[in-house]
Protein backbone atom coordinates (compact mmCIF):
# COMPACT_ATOMS: atom_id res chain seq x y z
CA UNK A 1 0.00 0.00 0.00
CA UNK A 2 1.43 3.35 -1.10
CA UNK A 3 0.87 6.71 1.48
CA UNK A 4 -1.89 8.21 -0.79
CA UNK A 5 -3.80 4.72 -0.40
CA UNK A 6 -2.87 4.81 3.08
CA UNK A 7 -4.17 8.33 3.25
CA UNK A 8 -7.93 7.55 1.66
CA UNK A 9 -8.85 4.36 3.78
CA UNK A 10 -7.97 6.51 6.60
CA UNK A 11 -10.23 8.82 5.68
CA UNK A 12 -12.99 6.06 4.78
CA UNK A 13 -12.34 4.68 7.79
CA UNK A 14 -13.25 8.22 9.62
CA UNK A 15 -15.60 9.18 8.13
CA UNK A 16 -17.45 5.87 8.24
CA UNK A 17 -16.92 5.90 11.99
CA UNK A 18 -18.09 9.47 12.14
CA UNK A 19 -21.76 8.03 9.58
CA UNK A 20 -21.73 5.06 12.32
CA UNK A 21 -21.75 7.13 15.49
CA UNK A 22 -24.72 9.64 13.82
CA UNK A 23 -26.56 6.69 12.87
CA UNK A 24 -26.74 5.43 16.11
CA UNK A 25 -27.71 8.26 18.09
CA UNK A 26 -30.34 8.71 15.56
CA UNK A 27 -31.74 4.80 15.99
CA UNK A 28 -31.18 5.73 19.47
CA UNK A 29 -33.54 9.03 19.58
CA UNK A 30 -35.83 7.40 17.62
CA UNK A 31 -36.20 4.19 19.67
CA UNK A 32 -40.23 3.81 20.63
CA UNK A 33 -41.29 5.31 17.38
CA UNK A 34 -39.44 2.17 15.55
CA UNK A 35 -41.10 -0.59 17.61
CA UNK A 36 -44.17 -2.13 16.16
CA UNK A 37 -46.36 -2.54 19.55
CA UNK A 38 -46.50 -1.64 22.62
CA UNK A 39 -46.51 -4.35 25.18
CA UNK A 40 -49.22 -4.87 27.57
CA UNK A 41 -46.75 -3.72 30.60
CA UNK A 42 -46.53 -0.41 28.64
CA UNK A 43 -50.20 -0.14 28.34
CA UNK A 44 -50.88 -1.08 32.37
CA UNK A 45 -48.08 1.46 33.18
CA UNK A 46 -49.06 4.20 31.03
CA UNK A 47 -45.88 4.26 28.74
CA UNK A 48 -48.22 4.14 25.70
CA UNK A 49 -49.97 6.75 23.87
CA UNK A 50 -53.52 5.48 24.63
CA UNK A 51 -55.79 8.07 23.05
CA UNK A 52 -54.80 7.26 20.04
CA UNK A 53 -54.86 3.78 17.66
CA UNK A 54 -51.38 1.56 18.72
CA UNK A 55 -50.45 -1.89 18.25
CA UNK A 56 -50.45 -4.12 21.52
CA UNK A 57 -48.38 -7.44 20.80
CA UNK A 58 -48.31 -10.65 24.11
CA UNK A 59 -49.01 -14.09 24.15
CA UNK A 60 -53.17 -14.97 24.61
CA UNK A 61 -53.10 -16.48 27.90
CA UNK A 62 -54.38 -20.10 27.92
CA UNK A 63 -57.82 -20.03 28.48
CA UNK A 64 -58.64 -16.63 28.75
CA UNK A 65 -60.11 -16.59 24.68
CA UNK A 66 -63.93 -16.16 24.64
CA UNK A 67 -65.99 -16.64 21.60
CA UNK A 68 -69.65 -14.95 21.09
CA UNK A 69 -71.77 -18.21 19.48
CA UNK A 70 -73.85 -15.46 17.99
CA UNK A 71 -71.25 -13.38 15.46
CA UNK A 72 -67.29 -13.29 14.90
CA UNK A 73 -66.87 -11.31 18.74
CA UNK A 74 -63.52 -12.71 20.49
CA UNK A 75 -62.28 -11.53 23.60
CA UNK A 76 -58.71 -12.87 24.71
CA UNK A 77 -55.89 -11.37 27.71
CA UNK A 78 -52.79 -10.40 26.06
CA UNK A 79 -50.00 -10.95 28.50
CA UNK A 80 -45.86 -10.12 28.29
CA UNK A 81 -45.15 -12.50 31.57
CA UNK A 82 -45.40 -9.43 33.56
CA UNK A 83 -48.76 -7.50 33.36
CA UNK A 84 -52.01 -8.46 31.33
CA UNK A 85 -54.39 -6.77 28.63
CA UNK A 86 -58.23 -7.59 27.47
CA UNK A 87 -58.44 -7.54 24.22
CA UNK A 88 -61.67 -7.59 22.08
CA UNK A 89 -62.05 -8.49 18.01
CA UNK A 90 -64.93 -8.89 15.90
CA UNK A 91 -63.87 -10.45 12.56
CA UNK A 92 -61.80 -13.14 11.28
CA UNK A 93 -58.94 -14.15 13.24
CA UNK A 94 -55.48 -15.36 11.31
CA UNK A 95 -55.01 -19.34 10.91
CA UNK A 96 -51.71 -19.00 13.57
CA UNK A 97 -54.14 -17.49 16.27
CA UNK A 98 -54.23 -19.86 19.28
CA UNK A 99 -53.62 -19.68 23.23
CA UNK A 100 -50.06 -19.36 23.65
CA UNK A 101 -49.56 -18.09 20.51
CA UNK A 102 -47.63 -14.49 20.05
CA UNK A 103 -50.46 -11.98 18.22
CA UNK A 104 -50.09 -8.48 17.82
CA UNK A 105 -53.28 -6.64 18.02
CA UNK A 106 -54.43 -2.97 16.17
CA UNK A 107 -57.29 -0.84 17.89
CA UNK A 108 -57.75 1.73 20.80
CA UNK A 109 -58.06 1.34 24.82
CA UNK A 110 -62.02 2.18 25.28
CA UNK A 111 -62.57 1.98 28.96
CA UNK A 112 -59.54 0.03 30.14
CA UNK A 113 -60.28 -3.00 27.42
CA UNK A 114 -58.19 -3.01 24.07
CA UNK A 115 -60.52 -2.95 21.20
CA UNK A 116 -59.32 -3.94 18.30
CA UNK A 117 -59.77 -3.80 14.56
CA UNK A 118 -56.65 -5.85 13.25
CA UNK A 119 -55.23 -8.85 14.67
CA UNK A 120 -51.98 -10.60 13.80
CA UNK A 121 -50.51 -13.47 14.55
CA UNK A 122 -46.74 -13.24 15.41
CA UNK A 123 -44.76 -16.66 14.69
CA UNK A 124 -41.43 -17.86 16.16
CA UNK A 125 -38.10 -18.59 14.47
CA UNK A 126 -38.65 -22.18 15.56
CA UNK A 127 -39.60 -24.35 12.67
CA UNK A 128 -39.78 -28.01 12.88
CA UNK A 129 -42.03 -31.46 11.56
CA UNK A 130 -45.27 -32.17 13.60
CA UNK A 131 -43.92 -35.28 15.05
CA UNK A 132 -40.74 -33.44 16.85
CA UNK A 133 -43.77 -31.39 18.72
CA UNK A 134 -45.59 -34.52 19.34
CA UNK A 135 -42.84 -35.92 20.83
CA UNK A 136 -42.01 -32.73 22.87
CA UNK A 137 -44.76 -32.86 24.26
CA UNK A 138 -45.26 -36.36 25.17
CA UNK A 139 -42.50 -36.12 26.54
CA UNK A 140 -42.42 -33.27 28.57
CA UNK A 141 -45.72 -34.96 29.66
CA UNK A 142 -44.19 -37.22 31.18
CA UNK A 143 -41.20 -34.91 32.67
CA UNK A 144 -38.96 -37.27 31.09
CA UNK A 145 -36.25 -35.65 29.55
CA UNK A 146 -35.24 -31.43 29.22
CA UNK A 147 -32.16 -31.72 27.57
CA UNK A 148 -33.38 -33.01 24.82
CA UNK A 149 -35.87 -30.27 23.86
CA UNK A 150 -35.19 -28.47 20.70
CA UNK A 151 -34.44 -24.72 21.89
CA UNK A 152 -38.55 -23.98 21.77
CA UNK A 153 -40.55 -22.09 24.24
CA UNK A 154 -38.05 -18.99 25.04
CA UNK A 155 -37.91 -17.56 22.34
CA UNK A 156 -41.52 -17.44 21.84
CA UNK A 157 -42.29 -14.42 23.30
CA UNK B 1 -1.89 -13.19 -1.53
CA UNK B 2 -1.35 -10.04 -2.53
CA UNK B 3 0.20 -10.98 -5.72
CA UNK B 4 -2.80 -12.65 -6.31
CA UNK B 5 -4.73 -9.73 -5.98
CA UNK B 6 -3.14 -7.58 -7.94
CA UNK B 7 -3.46 -10.45 -11.21
CA UNK B 8 -7.20 -10.97 -10.56
CA UNK B 9 -7.02 -7.11 -11.01
CA UNK B 10 -5.90 -7.41 -14.36
CA UNK B 11 -8.75 -7.05 -17.15
CA UNK B 12 -6.96 -9.24 -19.31
CA UNK B 13 -6.53 -12.54 -16.71
CA UNK B 14 -10.24 -11.47 -15.04
CA UNK B 15 -12.12 -11.68 -18.46
CA UNK B 16 -10.23 -15.03 -19.02
CA UNK B 17 -10.68 -16.73 -15.34
CA UNK B 18 -14.06 -15.16 -15.10
CA UNK B 19 -15.29 -17.13 -18.26
CA UNK B 20 -14.36 -20.51 -16.80
CA UNK B 21 -15.10 -19.90 -13.41
CA UNK B 22 -18.54 -18.58 -14.33
CA UNK B 23 -19.78 -22.05 -16.09
CA UNK B 24 -18.49 -24.04 -13.14
CA UNK B 25 -20.10 -21.97 -10.61
CA UNK B 26 -23.53 -21.96 -12.91
CA UNK B 27 -23.19 -25.74 -12.78
CA UNK B 28 -23.23 -26.21 -9.59
CA UNK B 29 -25.71 -23.73 -8.78
CA UNK B 30 -28.27 -25.72 -11.10
CA UNK B 31 -27.52 -29.09 -8.89
CA UNK B 32 -28.13 -27.52 -5.92
CA UNK B 33 -30.74 -26.13 -6.82
CA UNK B 34 -32.62 -29.38 -8.05
CA UNK B 35 -32.12 -31.10 -5.28
CA UNK B 36 -32.97 -28.14 -2.81
CA UNK B 37 -36.06 -27.89 -4.59
CA UNK B 38 -36.73 -31.25 -4.62
CA UNK B 39 -35.73 -31.91 -0.93
CA UNK B 40 -37.67 -28.34 0.10
CA UNK B 41 -40.79 -29.23 -1.88
CA UNK B 42 -41.44 -32.73 -1.77
CA UNK B 43 -39.37 -34.54 0.78
CA UNK B 44 -39.43 -31.95 3.81
CA UNK B 45 -41.67 -32.04 6.17
CA UNK B 46 -44.68 -29.67 6.78
CA UNK B 47 -44.32 -27.20 10.45
CA UNK B 48 -45.67 -27.83 13.40
CA UNK B 49 -47.41 -24.36 13.17
CA UNK B 50 -47.41 -22.98 9.61
CA UNK B 51 -47.98 -25.94 8.26
CA UNK B 52 -47.10 -26.35 4.16
CA UNK B 53 -46.66 -22.51 4.09
CA UNK B 54 -43.13 -22.92 5.49
CA UNK B 55 -42.21 -24.03 2.09
CA UNK B 56 -42.08 -20.42 1.04
CA UNK B 57 -39.03 -20.47 3.45
CA UNK B 58 -36.60 -21.77 1.22
CA UNK B 59 -37.03 -19.51 -1.45
CA UNK B 60 -37.61 -16.23 1.01
CA UNK B 61 -34.54 -16.71 3.53
CA UNK B 62 -31.98 -17.40 1.32
CA UNK B 63 -33.21 -14.57 -1.32
CA UNK B 64 -33.11 -12.08 1.87
CA UNK B 65 -29.71 -13.98 2.68
CA UNK B 66 -28.25 -12.98 -0.75
CA UNK B 67 -30.17 -9.26 -0.24
CA UNK B 68 -27.48 -8.37 2.42
CA UNK B 69 -24.63 -10.75 1.15
CA UNK B 70 -24.56 -8.70 -2.18
CA UNK B 71 -25.18 -5.39 -0.64
CA UNK B 72 -21.80 -6.29 1.29
CA UNK B 73 -19.99 -7.35 -1.95
CA UNK B 74 -20.90 -4.20 -3.57
CA UNK B 75 -19.38 -2.10 -0.69
CA UNK B 76 -16.52 -4.24 -0.58
CA UNK B 77 -15.73 -3.98 -3.89
CA UNK B 78 -15.94 -0.01 -3.39
CA UNK B 79 -13.77 0.13 -0.71
CA UNK B 80 -10.91 -1.29 -3.11
CA UNK B 81 -12.26 1.23 -5.84
CA UNK B 82 -12.00 4.27 -3.48
CA UNK B 83 -8.70 2.95 -2.45
CA UNK B 84 -7.12 1.15 -4.84
CA UNK B 85 -8.40 2.17 -8.15
CA UNK B 86 -8.96 -1.04 -9.58
CA UNK B 87 -11.27 -1.45 -12.42
CA UNK B 88 -12.10 -4.89 -12.32
CA UNK B 89 -13.60 -4.32 -8.88
CA UNK B 90 -15.85 -1.65 -10.37
CA UNK B 91 -16.55 -3.87 -12.55
CA UNK B 92 -17.65 -6.49 -10.21
CA UNK B 93 -19.63 -3.96 -7.72
CA UNK B 94 -21.38 -2.89 -11.11
CA UNK B 95 -22.35 -5.76 -12.17
CA UNK B 96 -23.66 -7.07 -8.63
CA UNK B 97 -26.04 -4.73 -7.73
CA UNK B 98 -29.44 -5.58 -10.24
CA UNK B 99 -28.47 -8.71 -8.65
CA UNK B 100 -28.86 -7.91 -5.16
CA UNK B 101 -31.65 -5.34 -6.11
CA UNK B 102 -33.42 -8.58 -8.01
CA UNK B 103 -33.10 -10.91 -4.93
CA UNK B 104 -33.98 -8.05 -2.66
CA UNK B 105 -37.63 -7.59 -4.53
CA UNK B 106 -37.76 -11.37 -4.53
CA UNK B 107 -37.21 -11.37 -0.72
CA UNK B 108 -39.75 -8.29 -0.33
CA UNK B 109 -42.34 -10.36 -2.17
CA UNK B 110 -42.21 -13.97 -1.25
CA UNK B 111 -42.30 -12.15 2.11
CA UNK B 112 -45.59 -10.75 1.62
CA UNK B 113 -46.94 -13.72 0.10
CA UNK B 114 -45.90 -15.38 3.11
CA UNK B 115 -47.08 -12.97 5.69
CA UNK B 116 -50.65 -12.85 4.33
CA UNK B 117 -51.89 -16.18 5.38
CA UNK B 118 -49.65 -16.33 8.53
CA UNK B 119 -49.17 -13.13 9.43
CA UNK B 120 -52.65 -12.30 8.45
CA UNK B 121 -51.02 -8.81 6.54
CA UNK B 122 -49.18 -9.02 3.19
CA UNK B 123 -47.23 -5.67 4.88
CA UNK B 124 -46.75 -3.92 8.12
CA UNK B 125 -44.00 -1.15 8.46
CA UNK B 126 -42.42 -2.97 11.35
CA UNK B 127 -38.35 -2.43 11.25
CA UNK B 128 -37.48 -5.51 9.83
CA UNK B 129 -39.68 -5.38 6.69
CA UNK B 130 -39.28 -0.94 6.19
CA UNK B 131 -35.37 -1.36 6.87
CA UNK B 132 -35.22 -4.14 3.67
CA UNK B 133 -37.63 -1.94 1.81
CA UNK B 134 -34.54 1.18 2.16
CA UNK B 135 -32.59 -1.52 0.97
CA UNK B 136 -33.68 -2.13 -2.02
CA UNK B 137 -34.42 1.42 -2.83
CA UNK B 138 -30.62 2.02 -1.70
CA UNK B 139 -29.76 -0.42 -4.67
CA UNK B 140 -31.80 1.66 -6.75
CA UNK B 141 -30.09 4.44 -6.15
CA UNK B 142 -26.45 2.74 -6.20
CA UNK B 143 -27.85 2.07 -10.05
CA UNK B 144 -29.41 5.38 -10.60
CA UNK B 145 -26.49 7.28 -9.51
CA UNK B 146 -24.08 5.02 -11.77
CA UNK B 147 -26.37 5.73 -15.09
CA UNK B 148 -26.90 9.20 -14.29
CA UNK B 149 -23.25 9.69 -14.70
CA UNK B 150 -21.36 9.57 -18.17
CA UNK B 151 -17.49 10.14 -17.56
CA UNK B 152 -16.74 6.37 -16.14
CA UNK B 153 -14.11 7.71 -13.23
CA UNK B 154 -16.35 9.52 -11.59
CA UNK B 155 -19.23 7.36 -11.90
CA UNK B 156 -17.39 4.63 -10.25
CA UNK B 157 -16.22 7.04 -7.21
CA UNK B 158 -19.59 8.42 -6.63
CA UNK B 159 -21.67 5.37 -6.90
CA UNK B 160 -18.56 3.59 -4.55
CA UNK B 161 -19.15 6.50 -1.81
CA UNK B 162 -23.09 6.28 -1.95
CA UNK B 163 -22.51 2.08 -1.66
CA UNK B 164 -20.11 3.04 1.18
CA UNK B 165 -22.50 4.88 3.22
CA UNK B 166 -25.07 2.54 2.55
CA UNK B 167 -23.62 -0.16 4.90
CA UNK B 168 -25.34 1.38 7.68
CA UNK B 169 -28.32 -0.07 7.01
CA UNK B 170 -27.06 -3.52 6.56
CA UNK B 171 -26.84 -4.07 10.95
CA UNK B 172 -30.12 -2.48 10.92
CA UNK B 173 -31.85 -5.18 8.56
CA UNK B 174 -30.35 -8.07 10.37
CA UNK B 175 -30.51 -6.57 14.32
CA UNK B 176 -33.91 -4.86 13.47
CA UNK B 177 -35.80 -7.81 15.15
CA UNK B 178 -33.98 -7.70 18.31
CA UNK B 179 -33.80 -3.92 18.91
CA UNK B 180 -37.17 -3.52 18.39
CA UNK B 181 -40.77 -4.95 18.64
CA UNK B 182 -41.34 -6.28 14.97
CA UNK B 183 -43.91 -8.61 13.80
CA UNK B 184 -40.68 -10.22 11.81
CA UNK B 185 -39.79 -13.21 14.03
CA UNK B 186 -35.89 -13.57 15.07
CA UNK B 187 -33.13 -14.87 13.36
CA UNK B 188 -33.46 -19.01 12.96
CA UNK B 189 -29.93 -19.69 11.63
CA UNK B 190 -27.90 -16.77 11.37
CA UNK B 191 -27.38 -16.48 15.46
CA UNK B 192 -24.29 -17.64 17.32
CA UNK B 193 -26.78 -20.17 18.83
CA UNK B 194 -27.58 -23.43 17.82
CA UNK B 195 -30.32 -23.04 14.72
CA UNK B 196 -33.72 -23.32 15.93
CA UNK B 197 -34.87 -25.26 12.75
CA UNK B 198 -35.01 -29.28 12.62
CA UNK B 199 -32.54 -30.68 10.36
CA UNK B 200 -34.25 -32.44 7.75
CA UNK B 201 -35.84 -28.65 7.08
CA UNK B 202 -32.18 -26.88 7.72
CA UNK B 203 -30.34 -29.26 5.05
CA UNK B 204 -32.84 -28.31 1.75
CA UNK B 205 -32.97 -24.39 3.34
CA UNK B 206 -29.05 -24.65 3.08
CA UNK B 207 -29.34 -25.98 -0.56
CA UNK B 208 -31.00 -23.26 -1.65
CA UNK B 209 -28.85 -20.63 -0.15
CA UNK B 210 -26.05 -22.44 -1.83
CA UNK B 211 -27.67 -22.33 -5.19
CA UNK B 212 -28.81 -18.88 -4.81
CA UNK B 213 -24.68 -17.66 -4.06
CA UNK B 214 -22.96 -19.90 -6.53
CA UNK B 215 -25.81 -18.35 -9.39
CA UNK B 216 -25.61 -14.79 -8.12
CA UNK B 217 -21.60 -15.13 -8.13
CA UNK B 218 -21.82 -17.32 -12.00
CA UNK B 219 -23.77 -14.43 -13.13
CA UNK B 220 -21.82 -11.86 -11.81
CA UNK B 221 -18.83 -12.29 -13.24
CA UNK B 222 -20.58 -13.25 -16.37
CA UNK B 223 -21.58 -9.83 -16.31
CA UNK B 224 -18.72 -8.36 -14.95
CA UNK B 225 -16.73 -9.84 -17.69
CA UNK B 226 -19.10 -7.57 -20.65
CA UNK B 227 -18.25 -4.17 -18.46
CA UNK B 228 -14.14 -5.56 -18.83
CA UNK B 229 -14.60 -5.93 -22.11
CA UNK B 230 -16.57 -2.82 -23.35
CA UNK B 231 -14.09 -0.72 -20.87
CA UNK B 232 -10.68 -2.12 -22.53
CA UNK B 233 -12.10 -2.31 -26.02
CA UNK B 234 -9.57 0.09 -27.16
CA UNK B 235 -7.29 -1.89 -25.31
CA UNK B 236 -4.66 -4.11 -27.23
CA UNK B 237 -5.39 -7.48 -26.06
CA UNK B 238 -9.11 -7.03 -26.33
CA UNK B 239 -8.25 -6.31 -29.98
CA UNK B 240 -5.86 -8.91 -30.61
CA UNK B 241 -8.36 -11.41 -28.78
CA UNK B 242 -10.98 -10.75 -31.84
CA UNK B 243 -8.34 -11.05 -34.56
CA UNK B 244 -7.74 -7.67 -35.39
CA UNK B 245 -4.17 -5.30 -35.37
CA UNK B 246 -2.88 -4.09 -32.67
Amino acid sequence: MNPKQKNRLIIIGLVGTLLAAAVALVLVALQENINAFYSPSDIVKGKAPIDRTLRVGGLVVAGSVKRDPQSLKVGFDLTDGAHQVRVTFSGILPDLFREGQGIVAQGRMRAGVFEADEVLAKHDENYMPPEVQDALDKAQQQGVIDQLRMPHGEGAQ
Amino acid sequence: MWQWFHRLGSPQRFYRLAGTVSTALMVAAAILAAAGLYYGLVDSPADYQQGESVRIMYVHVPAAWMSMFIYMVVAASSLVVLVWRIKVADAFARASAPIGAWFTFLALVTGSLWGKPMWGTWWIWDARLTSELILLFIYFGYIALRNAIEEPETAARAAAILALVGVVNIPIIHYSVEWWNTLHQGATVTKFDKPSIHLSMLIPLLLMAFAFKFYYLAIALRRARSLVLEREKGSRWVREMFGGTA
